[in-house]
Formats: structure tokens, sequence, C-alpha cells
């Protein structure tokens, strides 16, 4: 797919310049948010971990405190980062993204922990 | 004709229930926050369409949602979606819970205490209760897990602990009960703006009289034998408290074990089980007219969640406590093993009264007459964990 053409909440949020990002949220998230598909966010600078979550947030304000703690600012225990195949979940924030999602190719994945029996 | 509107708060999400002032025939809508646990929901007497609801998450953490328009419509305030947010970053901070540890304003706790009784740092994880100004819709009071007691003036759009209850009510002690270190239930005094009370598991009842300033254990007569002193000032397993408006200054406790009542504004506690099949439980509600008459639904034990005998039975007290009748007309005499949560049971102001009451089970049982006869509103919702309702005018 084109970076030009992301799937779900097309139109991208965060200000207008910078990288356009791609990013899956869980279902519940996107319920929250109020967005169907994936969410394109413009990232200004250098695309890490923590520049596409304070973009996130920024876009859609209600999703504070449901990826990263209010408090703490750490991510809470349930959900998981994934990017370009690899597991960034404990990385530190300024870890960058994979170049081919901060070129908008592939998306930053936001994962739940699977629940149930 | 006026009509009723019970909110219901599940595991699975929040469903309103809506009827004439015959409660006859229900209508029924939901699921809102579907998948999400609904800890409370509750109305404003200030403004009937103005409704807060705690919604909840193990994964995703809490969620304050709010409607103006009686459930038909949620939003979460200040967290909107914004059109553009070039300009700057949005103000809101609806679903922030920050601890004062300020020198000035509260009292820097850093820990309470565990089960074991070792220290343990306050974390906030959720809001058991909502309880909304008898005058004002956009004020609302919050009590939260890990115990505290929270403050919003701006609608829930942000949010300022009272930490008077913690750094005056010995927060540094306070234990958790089996559900957590919860504080699950808000009253406040119609006749006095200045007095309220806070109920804790495992800490106890809690009085300001300054509007929140201040606060003061007030737990003399409860007798908890889990406890190395059994008449401790603090650490009783407080289930539920009640008052009826006319009355502010009786007090009705369902605690862990023993029903209990004050009649010095919670001064001081007396037992008033009486004849009840069972003392433990969790609910209990006063009628909307009659001061004395005083339902609980007993459970087997601490150990056994679920009705003696396997029957359903709702115990109404018309003498403030002490001689109790049980109440089975509509509910399951056999084979129930359901519970009724602390926050299940409302009653509205009609006249007769009406008596709700939600199950683990996932029924929702009515009584349009004080609770001679009840029926199922429904039958299958998820695990009920609150109900409140609202008489509609």
């Amino acid at each position: 797919m084109s970076p030009d053409a992301p799937a779900g909440d097309a139109t991208p949020r965060a200000g207008g310049e910078g990288r356009l990002v791609r990013v899956e949220l869980p279902f519940h998230l996107r319920t929250l948010a109020r967005v169907e598909g994936e969410v394109a966010l413009r990232v200004a600078g250098e695309v890490t971990l923590e520049a596409v979550l304070d973009a996130l947030e920024e876009a859609y304000p209600v999703l504070r405190g449901t990826i990263r703690d209010h408090v703490t600012c750490e991510r809470r225990d349930f959900l998981r980062f994934f990017a370009g195949g690899r597991d960034l979940s404990l990385e530190p924030p300024d870890t960058p993204l994979p170049e081919a999602v901060a070129a908008g190719r592939e998306p930053f994945l936001v994962v739940g922990a699977l629940a149930g029996g | 004709m006026s009509g009723v509107r019970v909110l219901v708060g599940t595991k699975k999400g929040a469903f309103i229930l809506t009827a004439d002032g015959t409660r006859k025939s229900w209508e029924v809508s939901g699921p809102h926050f579907g998948g999400w646990e609904i800890y409370h929901m509750k109305g404003s007497a200030a403004d009937p369409d103005r409704i807060y609801a705690s919604q909840t998450s193990g994964w995703f953490g809490q969620i304050i949602q709010r409607s103006s328009d009686g459930g038909r419509t949620w939003e979460t305030p200040g967290g909107e979606k914004l059109p553009d947010v070039s300009e700057g970053m949005p103000t809101g901070v609806s679903n922030k819970f920050a601890y004062d540890t300020s020198e000035e304003t509260g009292k820097p706790l850093t820990t309470h205490k565990w089960y074991d009784d070792t220290d343990h740092p306050w974390e906030f994880k959720r809001v058991w209760h909502l309880e909304p100004s008898l005058d004002d819709p956009d004020s609302v009071y919050a009590g939260v897990e890990d115990a505290a007691l929270f403050r919003s003036t701006d609608g829930a759009t942000s949010w300022q602990e009272v930490s008077g209850l913690r750094g005056y009510g010995g927060g540094s002690h306070w234990n958790p009960g089996a559900g957590g270190l919860c504080l699950h239930t808000v009253l406040l005094d119609p006749s006095d703006p200045h007095r309220m009370y806070a109920a804790i598991s495992a800490a106890g009842v809690f009085r300001t009289v300054d509007g929140g300033t201040t606060w003061r254990p007030i737990n003399r007569g409860l007798v908890s034998n889990y406890m190395p002193d059994p008449e401790a000032e603090i650490g009783h397993c407080v289930h539920r408290i009640a008052l009826h408006p006319a009355r502010p200054e009786v007090l009705y406790m369902q605690k862990h074990w023993d029903v209990m009542r004050s009649d010095d504004a919670g001064d001081s506690w007396h037992e008033v089980s009486g004849d009840l099949p069972s003392d433990f439980g969790f609910p209990i509600e006063v009628h909307a007219h009659e001061p004395e008459t005083v339902y609980v639904v007993p459970i087997k034990s601490d150990s056994e969640h679920y009705p003696p005998e396997g029957k359903l039975r709702v115990y109404r007290s018309r003498t403030g406590g002490g001689e109790w009748e049980p109440l089975t007309r509509g509910l399951p005499q056999e084979n129930c093993y359901v519970n009724v949560l602390r926050d299940a049971m409302a009653a509205d102001a009609l006249e007769p009264c009406g008596i709700y009451f939600g199950t683990t089970g996932g029924q929702v049982y009515a009584s349009a007459d004080s609770g001679d006869r009840w029926e199922p509103i429904v039958r299958d919702l998820p695990a009920v964990l609150a109900v409140e309702v609202q008489t509609l005018p």
C-alpha cells in the first residue's frame, strides 16, 4: 500500500509537517477514538516510539492514559508495541522505528495481550 | 406520567432500562461501551439528563464517560477528537487521577498497608463509584482504588484529589479487602453541604464536616474479628452505607459481617442484624419514603458468595433493622447461586417505591411495590456490577 493512501482513518492528524506514520490500534482503542482501521499521523522529527505515541495522543486526546500510564508515562502492562516484525515493547522511548514504519510502508502496531481460555 | 431510568453497569458494558411510572413495560438500550467493565453509572439530581459512567479495563485503564441527553449519546470530557490540533495541545485530562503528594495541600503519603501489613505504594487502578453533586451537574465525586476521593467541578474534564481524606484518615495504615483497597461509597448529606461520608474496604467509614478539607474515621461500635484488635479505629471491611435524605443523621451499613446502624451521624454504631439468616452481604438500601424501611440481600458467608440455601431473598426491615422479613415473590427459590454486589441495588422515588437490584448472573430484578413482588426486567446480561435508578419528571 502506498504511504500516501493509508487504510482506515486516512486523514492525517497531528500537524501538517513531518512523516506520515500509520498506526494500528486494538479494537477497544479504535472504538474509544471513534476511528476505523488504521490511523495516519504526521510525526515531526525523528520517528521514535515516543514521537509516534505523542503524536497519537495529541491527535486523539481520549487515548491519553490508555497506552501509557497518565502519571508514570510507562507502557501499560498488557499492551505491546510491534514494528517491522520486531517487538519494541521493552525498548527505550527514544528508540527509532524501522525505516519501513517511519516511511509509512508498514504500520506501527499497538497490540493488546490475549485474554481468554 | 413520570418514569424511571435504570442505569446498569456490567462486566461487559452498560445498559439503560426505561419505563413509565407503572414500571410494567421496559425498553432496554445497550450495550454501551461494549466489552468494557462499567463499574458505576449515576445521574445528576440537579439535571437528570446528565449521567456519568466509569468505564474501565485491565488493558487500557480508566475512562470517564459523560452524557448530557439521558444516555442517548456519550462523550469523554476533555478527550474529544479535535478537528485540528496544530494550534496547540488540548488541555483536557479527563481520565487522569493523580494522587496529591504536595506538602501544602495534602499529606505526602507514599505507601499504604498491603495484605501482609507491609508497606505498598499507592497505585491508581479504577473508579468504583461516581457521586454527582446534589445541586451542580458539573460537579461530581469519584471514589477510586487505591482508595482516595477525587472531585471534578468541570463536568469530569479534570480531577483533583480531596487529599484530606487520606491525610487525616490515616491512609498509610489502610489495608485492602479481597476486592482491593477501594473507596466504594460516597454519601452527601442533603441537609448540610459540608458533611459527607466515604466508605472504604477495608478501612472503614470516614466523615468530613468541613466540605472535605479534614476527615476522621467514624467506626466506633464496629467489631471485625479478622483484626488483631477487633474494635480498632481503622481496618473494618465496610461493604456499603446508606442514608435517607429526610433523616441524614441515621446511617445504615452492610459490613463484611454484620448489619449496623448509627443514630448520630456515625459517631457510634450498633448491630441490627437481628433475625437475618446471614448478616454477610454487600448492598444496603433505604426506602424512598420510609426512613425506617431498609433492604439487604443476605449472602451465605465470606467464603461462599451466594444466597443461603440457594434461595434469592431480599430482606426488608420496617423497623430500621433488628426485625427482618424475607421477600421472595418472583425471585428464584431454588438452585440460585448468584451474588448481588455492593452498588447493585437502588430505590426509585415513585409511589409506591420501586426497588431494583442486579446479580452476577446477569438478571436485573425490579419491584414496583416496595419489595412485595419482583419481576426480572432483563435476565441475561453480563454480570451486573452496579445499578442506579433515576426518577424522571
